[in-house]
């Protein structure tokens, strides 16, 4: 096991060494100089010239890779050339606020995926087979931008019981109820995509390991429903716990767009920012760290099904 | 030494199974007939046709100009004579601009998932056909752009080079071009090692017309399969892209940049500010429905 940990941690170095270079090259794939779309087309020369030994637009390419690697690792995300203000410290705010949507939102998917992915798997081609089967198919197929808004319109609009958008007082984690009225309609929207992805993948899984010998051997041992089932969902975890870290960092990742539907201070809205402010820093900054994330995740749900699943360990 | 790879070369059934059959049939016969069997599938199917036909006669179809609008009849809601599903914010009619949007949104579903289809494919069937050093080589660099949630990844580039429909395609094939390589890479892998390739590779037959003739046939279907999925997020995630602001540019019609300024009306006429939605879940849904038939018709298993 522990040569496993530190053959994965080896390849997860590398592959955050190749992200941290996908993401420097990422700027370059501007044409011309990153400047030129900072600042007006009749800025001084001088003013152009001094900015460029300032950020390092001068000096060679590695050279800047280099200093900006360095940078990152001591934990500075460089400053907004819109705001003046640390890139670090607001990004781990807007991230803290994603948190407080993504969590939920995979808790509320996992489960739900998984019990429907079972019941459609138990009752193979029953009605609940195809009733849960059209859910999870609808939750892959739905825009979750337009869910989104159709949810506002009918419980904020028509109903008027639920706020149509914002995070309420303060911000973080939910003190109040009032607090968790914003929550309701973001995380059910943010739900729908993890839902439907294990919803699919459970259902698949569970059939696959129904069709081994062993649960109808169990069953000729006299084992009762519910054991089986914990016995099939044993085999059923490694999988669905890989495919659940990817949702996992896909919600952290990618809830810009229902992030700015309802308008919620995260990290997907502070991208959207600096994407429309040309904010380069903050667009690295952003990346470059919820691409560890899901490294790190990555990593994690590995080291987990190793841990589950001694076959696991090659 | 031919009639070796003649056998060998039509490996898509195995002597067990046509024996079984009492009326031998080739792979893609056998799979026709799976699907005219599947009803599902066949509804799916024609609804595609019915979707893509509009689209394409969009100029026959629509009852006005989608770029024509009027002051006079802003925000008209579903059932207006004349404008039978309502009027957007600036009086355009609905209908037309769906019709004409589908232009659009379909190129911008499709075309990201061939090119990745065809990138993907080559450098999939590269890795898994080449030696260790090129598998590493393509792998490891997959395995990098596996480490950006994709929205993620499609959001940044686009972002860096600007909104704009060539944009949109381009950082959506980039995105689902390493999956792509995935699949394929998998699926080679595991028709690699089966005998009628050692078979052919025994019978000394070069390595162009192996792939040709033995490993491309195996791995299409389920490259076919994993595309036909793809071709739905990527529909959902280009018009994402137009919803945000980065994709296609006004005033060009596109269900979601549609969507996006029908979102400043949804206080006036929700209905049909949700309708072209509709069009992305229904079109979208079609595209799951057909991978998941064709998935069941070609009895594939996609490695996740």
């Amino acid at each position: 096991m522990a040569r496993f940990i530190i053959f994965r941690l080896l390849h997860t170095v590398l592959i955050l060494f190749g992200v941290s270079i996908v993401v420097f090259g990422l700027i370059h794939l501007i044409p011309g100089n990153p400047l030129d779309i900072l600042l007006p087309p009749e800025a001084p020369k001088e003013v152009v010239d001094r900015l460029k030994v300032e950020f390092g637009f001068d000096r060679p390419l590695y050279e800047q890779y280099l200093a900006w690697l360095w940078r990152v690792l001591s934990g500075n995300l460089g400053t907004s050339v819109f705001t003046g203000l640390g890139v670090t410290h607001e990004l781990l705010n807007a991230l803290g606020n994603t948190l407080v949507l993504a969590l939920p939102a995979a808790v509320l998917g996992f489960t739900l995926g998984t019990v429907f992915g079972t019941v459609s798997a138990f009752n193979y081609g029953r009605w609940p087979d195809k009733f849960f089967s059209v859910l999870t198919i609808l939750g892959l197929s739905m825009p979750h931008y337009w869910l989104a808004i159709v949810l506002v319109v009918v419980f904020a609009v028509i109903w008027n019981i639920l706020p149509a958008a914002g995070m309420g007082s303060g911000g973080g984690w939910p003190t109040s109820w009032d607090d968790v009225r914003y929550l309701i309609l973001p995380v059910i929207t943010l739900s729908m995509i993890p839902m439907g992805v294990i919803g699919r993948m459970v259902r698949s899984t569970v059939l696959e390991i129904l069709s081994h010998e062993f649960p109808t051997a169990l069953r000729a041992k006299g084992l009762r429903g519910r054991r089986i089932l914990f016995h099939v969902l044993k085999n059923a975890a490694p999988p669905a716990l890989a495919v659940m870290g990817l949702q996992l960092g896909y919600l952290l990742g990618g809830s810009i767009l229902v992030e700015t539907v309802f308008n919620w201070p995260g990290s997907g809205q502070f991208m959207n920012l600096a994407i429309f402010r040309r904010d380069i820093p903050v667009l690295q900054g952003t990346v470059v760290v919820i691409a560890s994330f899901f490294v790190f995740i990555n990593l994690l749900v590995d080291v987990l099904q190793a841990l589950i699943d001694p076959r696991m360990r090659r | 030494m031919a009639e070796i790879t003649a056998a060998a070369g039509a490996p898509q059934f195995d002597e067990a199974q046509e024996a079984r059959e009492f009326e031998p049939r080739g792979y893609w016969a056998t799979v026709g007939a799976r699907l005219r069997r599947d009803r599902t599938t066949m509804a799916v199917g024609l609804i595609m046709v019915l979707i893509i036909a509009l689209a394409v006669f969009a100029p026959w179809v629509a009852t006005h100009d989608p770029l024509q609008g009027s002051v006079l009849r802003r925000l008209k809601p579903i059932g207006t004579p004349g404008f039978f599903l309502g009027t957007d914010e600036t009086g355009r009619d609905i209908w037309s601009r769906l019709v004409y949007g589908g232009r659009l949104s379909l190129i911008c579903g499709i075309t990201p998932v061939l090119g990745a289809t065809c990138l993907g494919g080559f450098l999939g069937l590269l890795a898994g056909i080449g030696g260790r050093l090129i598998n590493t080589l393509i792998m490891r660099v997959v395995d990098v752009f596996y480490a950006f949630p994709s929205v993620l990844l499609a959001i940044a580039i686009c972002g860096v080079l600007g909104a704009g429909i060539g944009n949109t395609l381009l950082s959506l094939t980039v995105v689902f071009t390493p999956p792509m390589v995935r699949v394929t890479e998998s699926l080679t892998t595991q028709v690699r090692s089966r005998d009628f390739v050692e078979a052919a590779r025994a019978s000394a037959a070069p390595m162009l017309a192996i792939i040709r003739q033995q490993v491309l046939p195996n791995v299409l279907g389920g490259m076919l399969v994993y595309a036909t999925s793809l071709v739905s997020i990527s529909i959902i995630l280009s018009a994402g892209l137009s919803f945000l602001g980065l994709g296609v540019t006004p005033p060009h019609p596109e269900w979601g940049l549609m969507l996006n300024a029908l979102r400043q009306a949804i206080f006036v006429s929700p209905v049909v500010a949700a309708l072209p939605g509709v069009a992305i879940v229904i079109t979208s849904l079609c595209f799951n429905l057909l991978s998941d038939g064709l998935r069941s018709a070609m009895d594939i298993k996609l490695p996740s």
